[in-house]
């Protein structure tokens, strides 16, 4: 993990900043030893569910490989003689790996792989990454190490093994392996019969020995020809196969070796699932679902989504960014000891201190609710704890239920939604859901031009949806959709009763029959334009008003169930919406800071006199602040005696305006000094490097006055 | 009457010797000349060479078995320090001389040790009277130990006073393998390649039991006209015939044609073998993936091969960052202004193309160029606004990993690093649209 909980530390401090009403820590008023349980059950659930998602989305692939391997060597169990097989040249198996660029989530499948293998095929696998093995020597010693020591794990051998399997280290060839692969495979052939037994069910006789190269776009082309061409010439005695990790294309492979080298391989090809449907995966199981309390607001999602979409296709890092907003969310809302799920709410809204109802009351949310309220229970709320209580349970509990409808109803519009041409709502059903978290989608006028355009589908398309509507409400376990489902059957059996009666009328079909051509954006406009028209002229047939009847029912739904967020009562419980810490914390930009650090350092050292007006440069800065706003004004080189008595003119300014007469053009010494000592830690933060093109100049390395 | 002839040995020997080693009776006798008798000294050392795959290590190999002469057969690459070269010598001296394997640990890290152990195993093998063999296969690599490992083994017979000849494998010619401080001349000997009536007669020796000699030559015949232009590698064309004989039998399993029928088997097997040259020959699918799909009788399009699979997802800044290393690897930095400022003023058109720079930039390759311009690109190509994050950067050292930017000068890292683009223009328009 890359987050490390200090659950002590942490929570004390908050505590302790927080409780300053009572300066007293043991009182812990805003339960924070409760959310730090909470946060961690919480994110125990999250952990191994993603666990799981991931698990399901990597089978296929695994199991492609674990079929790949058991066939990859069967020759040597078999060790036929038939005329083929000795013609055959024996070439190593070789599995490409394409994995796509997001190299941070490659690990996790490679332990997938390597626990799947071990379970099913070999308990020889070794894994190597590039920057272990500059050398064949060096790969070689990974290798026998990695090789020996597990099996000195799996079979656990007695300690007498144990040294000869170290002083062997030395000697790190290829016949070494051999020999040791023998004395292995002879071992495992004279256990007892309950243990052999016991592995032989799991392995064969004679298991291959797996080799990983985990990025094989890194390894230098020498060391895996080397490597390929040994492990070649003993194919006969150790079942080898390998195993490269590419990140970008299959062809790197004939990049990297020649054919005289890749003509000893037998390369296949196994495709991971791509990142984004990952995410996908990932985020209909994580967030649209009303499994887990805590919920991610508009914002922060759209963070955590253009993290991976801009810069790093990574799965884990998106859950690593949402495992930090909900350490974050947990650690700085009071309240959030009430993000818990549903069985468990009466009782912590009933254990609610004084200063959490005080909270509660201070939400903005829960504001503007009170003031909808007629004034006796305006006072009875702000006044009443017990009575808050009470209301409290009440507005989380209707939150829970806005929380399954509202998944529910948004896979529903997202059938529609996903099938129009051109997508005005977004392809992805990530995006519909951050359209409607941000504002009221029925307002926005890609939502217009939905509705537009699915008053334009074709029958048999808007009967597919209503039945997938149907099915998804079904499913769901929102209480209140049967009269909803009730009413979409009734517009299914009418559009069943209708294609029986146009079966008689023929005639009026026929717009109908040219709408279901059509599916380009153009010709709907057209038909569109058309359908205005003839509007004005005839009538609507009957599939027209059901069509529309249709559409506007989808939409009452959403008007009713897609609300914002944000306008519900007591939704910052649940909801984290700090963007801003978030992407502080997850898309840090040193170079801002750092310029910020040396421009404005009030910005940092918060000290008052530090503050500047305007661009000015105060003396009171420190020394290096004051040479890099200088050096802000120069050119490309700069001229190190010019800059010198710049500094020294603005140092003096304010010191001492007498000395200045006295020695116009003699510079301190001290000050001569202080302005050394500030270029060079401005060379060491990369902003100036000594030039040789001039003497007595240094050369910017950034650009601008920025 | 056997081409071969010595003295020393028994003609049966060389009888069977010569049907073992089709195509290279000249070589082999010309060897058996120099080796002489078995007690009788032989040159220090020979220097074998010839193009990959025209026998060198076969002929040698079953030179020294069918004659059972005392010999150490070490390969090079295998090796890869001299220590363990010098301890697999060794070794292999020892455990053919008392029988059992590796009865102790040899320790050998310099030529000086090497010399004495090697006496001592010598004389333990009671062979003084008989030349050993010592035959270092890709010795193309020795030149890459020590320097004083390749002189030595030149002269170890000298150094060690006793029967030794080492033989010398390798594909290069000798003069890229002479140290500067001069050695001892190996007598050099050239293996050529096998001619197509060569390679005919060997791939015709071992046909499949269940079919006759001349059956399986005719087959020969067809695959050497389709393989025979692009790949003269004996060991893959066994391979491809091996792989591609099960289709051209069938015909006659089916009993649709008889083994006469050559021109019948030829249309049925040559759209094949084509197929074959463009898969399975350039290790496009494998060769079980090839097998799977005859048994099947799939077409192989079905199957995409490795090239097919050349389109790689990139998050939406790294492939600007690639373009932008792209247009900065290939345009000259003059033309920078011109193309990415939005007022560029007036281009002076006399002038402008420079005589060298008539020539493509794709011809002279991408041009190093530091990371302040690749910014400065990436900035203006981009529509909105990029901030410098910590992940940009790091996007661009995840490039190189990739190998999609090469860094220039490993020494300047801190202040001024410079990469290459290394992708192609195609995979540029891939990502760019």
């Amino acid at each position: 993990g890359c987050f490390i909980f200090k659950p002590n530390t942490k929570k004390r401090r908050s505590s302790e900043k927080t409780a300053h009403d009572f300066g007293i820590r043991s009182d812990d008023s805003e339960d924070t030893e409760l959310r730090f349980v909470t946060c961690q059950s919480l994110w125990n659930q999250i952990k191994s569910e993603t666990e799981q998602i991931q698990e399901d989305l990597n089978k296929q692939l695994l199991d492609n490989l674990v079929g790949f391997l058991s066939q990859s060597h069967s020759e040597f169990q078999e060790k036929t003689t038939e005329w083929t097989c000795r013609m055959k040249f024996r070439e190593i198996p070789a599995a490409a790996l394409v994995l796509g660029v997001n190299v941070t989530d490659h690990d996790l499948t490679f332990r997938g792989l390597s626990d799947v293998l071990q379970d099913n095929i070999t308990p020889y696998i070794a894994l190597l990454e590039a920057k272990d093995c500059p050398g064949i020597k060096n790969l070689m010693q990974k290798l026998v190490g990695q090789l020996m020591n597990c099996d000195v794990d799996v079979d656990s051998l007695e300690d007498e093994d144990y040294v000869h399997v170290s002083q062997n280290r030395i000697r790190c060839s290829m016949s070494s392996l051999i020999s040791w692969y023998e004395n292995v495979t002879k071992k495992t052939d004279s256990e007892t019969p309950s243990k052999k037994r016991n592995s032989s069910s799991r392995h064969w006789q004679f298991p291959p020995v797996v080799v990983i190269f985990k990025d094989m776009e890194s390894f230098t082309t020498k060391v895996l020809q080397d490597f390929i061409v040994i492990s070649s010439q003993h194919i006969h005695e150790l079942p080898l196969v390998l195993i490269f990790g590419i990140a970008t294309s299959p062809m790197i492979i004939h990049r990297l070796l020649p054919h005289s080298v890749s003509s000893l391989l037998g390369i296949e090809l196994f495709q991971s699932l791509s990142c984004k449907e990952h995410l996908s995966t990932i985020i209909d199981k994580l967030l649209l679902t009303s499994q887990f309390p805590f919920k991610l607001g508009e914002k922060v999602l759209q963070v955590l989504i253009n993290i991976f979409l801009y810069h790093d296709f990574s799965v884990q890092n998106f859950i690593k960014g949402f495992q930090l907003c909900v350490v974050e969310h947990f650690y700085s809302q009071p309240l959030s000891v009430l993000c818990c799920q549903l069985v468990d709410i009466k009782k912590r809204v009933y254990s609610l201190s004084h200063d959490q109802c005080e909270n509660i009351r201070r939400l903005p949310s829960f504001r503007r609710y009170v003031e909808k309220q007629e004034s006796g229970k305006q006072i009875a709320l702000l006044t009443d704890d017990s009575f808050l209580k009470e209301e409290t349970e009440k507005l989380l509990e209707d939150l829970h239920v806005y929380h399954e409808n509202y998944v529910s109803i948004l896979r529903c519009l997202h059938v529609f939604t996903s099938s129009l041409p051109k997508y005005p709502l977004g392809k992805q059903i990530r995006e519909l859901h951050c359209a409607c978290l941000e504002n009221r989608v029925w307002e926005t006028e890609e939502y217009e031009s939905s509705l537009q355009l699915a008053r334009m589908l074709n029958k048999t398309d808007l009967v597919t949806m209503l039945q997938q509507c149907v099915e998804i409400l079904m499913s769901s376990s929102g209480k209140e959709f049967d009269k909803t489902v009730e009413k979409l059957k009734e517009f299914l059996t009418q559009f069943q009763n209708l294609e029986e009666a146009s079966q008689e009328r023929d005639v009026s079909v026929s717009s109908q029959k040219e709408l279901q051509k059509k599916t380009d954006l153009y010709h709907l406009q057209k038909t569109l334009l058309e359908l205005k028209e003839s509007r004005r002229s005839k009538k609507l047939t009957k599939f027209e008003i059901l069509r529309f009847e249709v559409v506007d029912y989808i939409d009452s739904l959403v008007r009713k169930y897609l609300v914002p967020a944000d306008d519900r009562t007591l939704h910052e419980i649940v909801y984290f919406n700090t963007a801003t810490v978030l992407r502080g914390h997850l898309n840090a930009a040193p170079r801002t800071a750092l310029h910020t650090a040396l421009n404005n350092p009030h910005w940092y050292l918060k000290n008052q006199a530090l503050k500047c007006d305007g661009g000015g440069i105060s003396n009171k800065a420190p020394d290096i602040c004051i040479v890099y706003k200088l050096h802000l004004e120069c050119g490309r080189l700069i001229n190190l005696v010019d800059w010198l008595e710049a500094f020294s003119t603005v140092v003096m300014a304010a010191e001492d305006p007498n000395a200045d007469a006295a020695s116009p053009d003699q510079v301190d010494d001290i000050i001569h000094a202080r302005f050394i000592r500030a270029v060079s830690e401005l060379e060491l933060l990369g902003f100036i490097k000594p030039s040789k093109q001039k003497t007595d100049h240094v050369a910017r390395l950034t650009w601008g006055g920025c | 009457m056997p081409n071969l002839d010595h003295p020393a040995y028994p003609a049966a020997d060389l009888l069977h010797l010569e049907s073992l080693v089709p195509c290279r009776e000249s070589q082999v006798s010309m060897l058996l000349s120099i080796f002489g008798e078995r007690q009788q000294f032989s040159f220090p050392s020979i220097f074998i060479y010839g193009h990959t795959s025209s026998g060198k290590t076969y002929v040698m190999q079953t030179l020294l078995t069918t004659l059972q002469l005392p010999h150490v057969f070490v390969n090079c690459v295998e090796c890869f320090t001299s220590r363990l070269l010098l301890e697999e010598i060794l070794i292999q001296l020892q455990s053919s001389s008392s029988g059992t394997d590796q009865a102790c640990p040899v320790h050998c890290d310099t030529l000086n040790d090497f010399v004495r152990l090697f006496k001592q195993a010598v004389a333990t093998r009671e062979l003084q009277d008989q030349t050993l063999y010592i035959v270092l296969d890709r010795a193309e690599q020795l030149r890459e130990m020590e320097a004083n490992i390749l002189p030595a083994f030149l002269r170890l017979q000298e150094l060690t006073d006793r029967n030794v000849t080492v033989v010398l494998l390798s594909e290069i010619v000798w003069e890229l393998f002479r140290p500067n401080v001069g050695c001892f001349e190996p007598f050099t000997m050239y293996f050529p390649d096998y001619s197509i009536g060569h390679l005919q007669k060997i791939l015709s020796q071992n046909h499949p039991p269940e079919y006759s000699a001349d059956f399986y030559s005719a087959y020969i015949n067809i695959l050497l006209g389709v393989f025979y232009m692009v790949c003269r590698d004996l060991k893959e064309l066994q391979h491809l015939a091996a792989l591609n004989f099960a289709k051209y039998c069938e015909p006659v399993v089916r009993g649709e044609a008889n083994e006469r029928d050559t021109r019948k088997l030829w249309k049925n097997i040559e759209p094949h073998l084509k197929k074959a040259m463009q898969t399975v020959y350039l290790r496009e699918i494998s060769s079980t993936q090839w097998e799977r799909l005859q048994q099947d009788g799939e077409e192989p399009g079905q199957l995409k091969g490795l090239s097919a699979h050349t389109h790689v997802e990139l998050p939406y800044y790294s492939k600007f960052l690639l373009i932008a290393a792209y247009l900065a690897s290939y345009n000259p930095v003059r033309t920078d202004k011109r193309f990415f400022l939005k007022h560029h003023g007036k281009i002076r058109k006399t002038n402008f193309m420079k005589k060298h720079e008539k020539t493509s930039n794709h011809l002279l390759g991408p041009k190093p160029f530091p990371l302040d311009r690749l910014l400065a690109i990436l900035y203006s190509i981009v529509d909105n606004r990029v901030a410098p994050t910590a992940n940009i950067f790091s996007q661009i050292t995840s490039l190189v990993t990739l190998q999609l930017l090469s860094m220039v000068g490993q020494n300047d890292q801190l202040d001024g690093p410079r990469y290459k683009c290394t992708v192609s223009l195609d995979f540029i328009r891939a990502i760019a649209r």
